[in-house]
């Protein structure tokens, strides 16, 4: 039987190509030098219809929200507009040069100024900046902005960053490379910020920031969160909020009302920009009045009625190439001029609902860590089901047989056996009945026959993959069979 | 009704009642009832209809490159993107897809990754490559990060040739972790014994191509690390990083059927030598097998990185630009042996055709000294931005103004497949009427 997964290089066939050129047509001129010159190209030579079977090929063996529910908590998976797609792809956004004079780009950096000022407004701080090009990205230029901004008022020794023990591993990682240390506070019972741990990190005076999620990881919304704001404010520290859960606030609650300094938002996830397998996504920040001439460089501005990028007054400097992942910014327009306000408001609204409806439904069967309502994710921990020899590694991995994409498992990391459920908005309370029953299902086998989660899925390309042995041996590139 | 929000009041009324609350508003009670529900200023909502047609009335505001002839480079080209690249890659299971943290269902993506990351190799004859960060600067000062790590040095070399924006990044990644960063010339360029990396460009930000080989030596030769940033598209020609021993090679993957989007979304194609593998940032594809012996690909050696080892990561990357990824190995295949080769030749030979008839046009010259690739620097008779401006009646863009204090009236030209002789021509015309001041 044809191998239809076999790598490119094995397809290569000598002579076979896979797209036309044009004819030089001008002078061919001397090449240079040989000292300078390769002396051959090893890539494949295949024709463009198997190029096109070979990738169709692996499509299908790939997941997407289009292929059906993926209840990824933390990832917020919700549909991707095909507008959007449409959008990015016209001549005059993707075909357009970014250092293009201002004169010859005024509708891109219309957008742009539009976007800014739509996400400040939702965040309810001073200024937007877009240039991050990633949630993790946004997490380092907001930190890069709050190092600056201590610089300038003389307390560029402060070096310690304070994160829930619940964070993102973003979090902690995006600290360190602003030159940081971290001190990681822990929850109390209710799954909000310890506040006593919190007053004994920041008592040295050397705190530089908070960095805080809300909703936290946990899909809680911290009921302390305006007296812990004051008191890091209190201590000489900025908060730096973590949106990545912005789904569950849209249009319910400004953070910068809340005494956030500077917030990130994933447009790959709130704005709904497609996540692409890993990427790219989009981190815009806002930030505080004070913060603003300390953003990274561009932003776009609107004088005398005209659009320009500028570089602010104390700006950190540059942390990408241009001025953002502009494709994305073109979605994330889109998806706002869409919803318009009281589309925002529905969108987290049902966001909440969907999330809080699971939690009903599968509660008493698969365990909370936390008693309370949930925002828009929920966080079961199964730990019963270890009685039966059953992990929530296996629960995930059977939800594939269901048919389902599989929720987060061992995240957040300071919950037993995790599975983070995040629904969102956009699917159907169909689809939820269908996810429940397929949970209650899977319970009902974790008694009666565990090993049928022990072996799944069943039905995939493939089984669960030896991972120590990827580790172990790497083999991270095509070579020539010997 | 938003066709993305399909929830109607009765499913809503049955969800609250399985809740147990009355109303979707009392599943906020945790937010405090001052900062609840606040006005929201924001554009009335617009139908898909009416928003197209916004859309394209800012669209139609940018001088896009169908339009518009190009001959602006400097770190994003205009060059030909085959059709078969983004019909595949906008493939709703590549599109709508998370990070493969689920193999089993994620094997197309995986598979994709793992072939870029076999074709960056190939390309740039180096060992091992990563899925990819963010875009060329971003990977060129992740680079510099890695260096620092390996030699557990702290200060790195850069010739004053790369791309200024790269440097950019390099100093806003370099400074908060104490490392200092040394712009220096090529003539003189080595390492040091305090010199984690020396860090080159090539072809540089001017076009031109480095002597790599005495540089390389100049820099082994002191312990340092060797440091490359090149262009793809010139790969299908030149001498590749690893053929001189570049310990970690770097570059911008737009060139490989990606559209200029006004800057991104990019993806920086990262590889180095396999020793080094275990300081490399963000994600990696490795092959493996499932428990019937079926090969596999999975995310592997992860505990470089941050989900895992926190604030000890290798870098707080977590997104790899996936889908960009996948569109460079699909246009690499789609190129091929032959077709790199021939991308590689018509930039050569159609830049080197502008380069030598502007060199013609009176008051006009042609930075010498060395040999270029697909761009160049052309000294101007008067300011490149007058010039750009009276370019625009004949739909062209002209090259980027990199007019210094040293070098005035400096214009660096760009020149690819994509542009045509009679482009290249009304170019040259245009200069020549720019320099009459017209």
């Amino acid at each position: 039987m044809e191998d239809k997964r076999r790598l490119l290089m094995d397809r290569s066939q000598p002579g076979r190509r896979g797209t036309t050129l044009p004819l030089c047509d001008v002078p061919e001129s001397a090449l240079p030098n040989a000292r300078h010159l390769r002396d051959n190209l090893p890539m494949p030579e295949v024709s463009e219809p198997e190029i096109v079977r070979y990738f169709t090929h692996l499509s299908q063996l790939n997941y997407g929200v289009d292929t059906g529910f993926y209840p990824l908590g933390s990832c917020t998976m919700k549909y991707n507009p095909k507008l959007h797609e449409d959008a990015a792809s016209l001549p005059g956004f993707a075909n357009i040069h970014p250092l293009l004079e201002g004169d010859l780009s005024q509708g891109a950096l219309q957008l742009m100024h539009e976007l800014q000022q739509a996400l400040a407004e939702i965040a309810g701080l001073h200024r937007c900046s877009l240039p991050p090009v990633a949630g993790a990205h946004g997490e380092y230029a907001g930190m890069h902005v709050i190092r600056a901004a201590q610089i300038a008022r003389g307390q560029g020794h402060r070096k310690t960053v304070i994160i829930p023990d619940s964070a993102h591993g973003t979090n902690p990682a995006t600290a360190a490379m602003c030159g940081f240390q971290v001190a990681s506070v822990p929850a109390d019972g209710d799954g909000n910020m310890d506040l006593g741990k919190l007053r004994e990190a920041l008592a040295g005076g050397d705190v530089v920031a908070l960095m805080i999620t809300l909703p936290s990881t946990l899909g809680l919304f911290d009921r302390n969160i305006v007296e812990i704001c004051r008191i890091v404010h209190a201590a000489g520290g900025y908060v730096y909020g973590d949106g990545a859960n912005l789904n569950a606030l849209l249009g319910r609650v400004k953070m910068g009302q809340l005494g956030f300094d500077v917030v990130h938002m994933n447009l790959h996830k709130t704005f709904t920009t497609p996540h692409g397998g890993g990427g790219p996504g989009s981190g815009a920040i806002s930030v505080s009045r004070e913060l603003a001439s300390f953003c990274a460089t561009p932003v776009v501005t609107f004088r005398n009625g005209r659009y320009q990028l500028e570089t602010p007054d104390k700006s950190f400097g540059r942390i990408s190439t241009f001025h953002g992942n502009f494709g994305n910014l073109v979605r994330a327009y889109c998806y706002v001029r869409m919803l318009g306000a009281a589309g925002l408001r529905e969108v987290s609204g049902n966001a909440v609902l969907h999330a809080n409806y699971i939690q009903a439904k599968l509660k008493k069967t698969f365990g909370l860590a936390y008693q309370r309502h949930c925002m828009h994710e929920v966080v079961f921990s199964p730990t019963h089901f270890k009685k039966h020899g059953v992990r929530s590694l296996d629960v995930a991995k059977r939800l594939i047989d269901y048919g389902y994409h599989p929720p987060t498992m061992y995240f957040p990391l300071v919950v037993e056996e995790a599975l983070m459920v995040e629904p969102t908005e956009t699917e159907t309370k169909e689809t939820l009945d269908s996810f429940i029953e397929a949970m209650e299902k899977i319970a009902d086998e974790v008694r009666t026959s565990p090993q049928v989660l022990h072996d799944a899925p069943h039905n995939s390309p493939v089984g669960r993959l030896d991972e120590a042995r990827a580790a172990r041996q790497p083999d991270l590139r095509w070579r020539k069979a010997v | 009704m938003i066709p993305y929000l399909p929830t109607t009041e009765s499913d809503r009324q049955a969800m609250l009642g399985a809740i147990g609350v009355k109303s979707v508003d009392d599943l906020f009670a945790d937010i405090p009832k001052e900062f609840r529900d606040p006005a929201l200023n924001l554009p009335a909502p617009l139908s898909e209809l009416e928003l197209k047609r916004e859309l394209q009335r800012k669209a139609a505001k940018n001088a896009n490159g169908d339009e518009w002839a190009y001959f602006l480079g400097a770190g994003s080209y205009r060059h030909f993107i085959p059709s078969v690249v983004w019909n595949l890659v906008k493939r709703s299971e590549f599109l709508t897809a998370y990070t493969p943290y689920q193999p089993e269902i994620s094997q197309g993506v995986l598979q994709a990754s793992y072939e870029f990351q076999s074709l960056c190799c190939q390309l740039l004859n180096m060992e091992v490559a990563n899925l990819g960060m963010y875009d060329g600067a971003t990977a060129f000062a992740e680079a510099a990060l890695m260096a620092c790590r390996l030699t557990k040095r702290s200060a790195v070399r850069a010739l004053s040739t790369v791309s200024p924006r790269y440097i950019e990044v390099l100093r806003t990644y370099a400074v908060p972790q104490g490392i200092s960063v040394e712009i220096v010339e090529a003539e003189t360029a080595r390492g040091g014994p305090e010199v984690a990396c020396l860090m080159v460009q090539s072809p540089n930000f001017h076009g031109q191509i480095e002597e790599m080989e005495r540089l390389a030596k100049a820099t082994h030769g002191e312990g340092s690390l060797f440091v490359v940033s090149t262009d793809p598209i010139a790969m299908g020609l030149l001498r590749p990083p690893g053929d001189y021993g570049a310990d970690i090679a770097v570059a911008e993957g737009q060139s490989l059927g990606v559209p200029m989007s006004f800057g991104g979304p990019y993806v920086g194609i990262f590889t180095c030598k396999s020793a080094h593998l275990r300081q490399m940032p963000g994600r990696i594809v490795g092959k493996t097998v499932d428990g019937k012996g079926t090969t596999g690909y999975v995310l592997t050696l992860q505990t470089r990185e941050q989900h895992i080892r926190r604030e000890r990561a290798t870098s707080n990357i977590c997104t790899s630009e996936t889908l960009i990824a996948i569109a460079n190995a699909v246009y690499m295949a789609a190129l091929g042996k032959w077709g790199m080769r021939r991308v590689a030749e018509l930039c050569y030979h159609k830049a080197h055709y502008a380069a030598s008839q502007i060199a013609q046009i009176p008051g006009y010259a042609v930075a010498s000294g060395g040999v270029f690739f697909k761009e160049f620097v052309v000294r101007c008779p008067v300011s490149p931005s007058e010039i750009n401006k009276s370019l625009r009646a004949r739909k062209i863009v002209g090259g980027l103004d990199i007019s210094s204090g040293r070098a005035p009236n400096s214009m660096l030209v760009c020149v690819t497949e994509v542009n045509t002789k009679g482009e290249i021509d009304s170019l040259v015309e245009g200069l020549r009427e720019a320099a009459h001041g017209r």
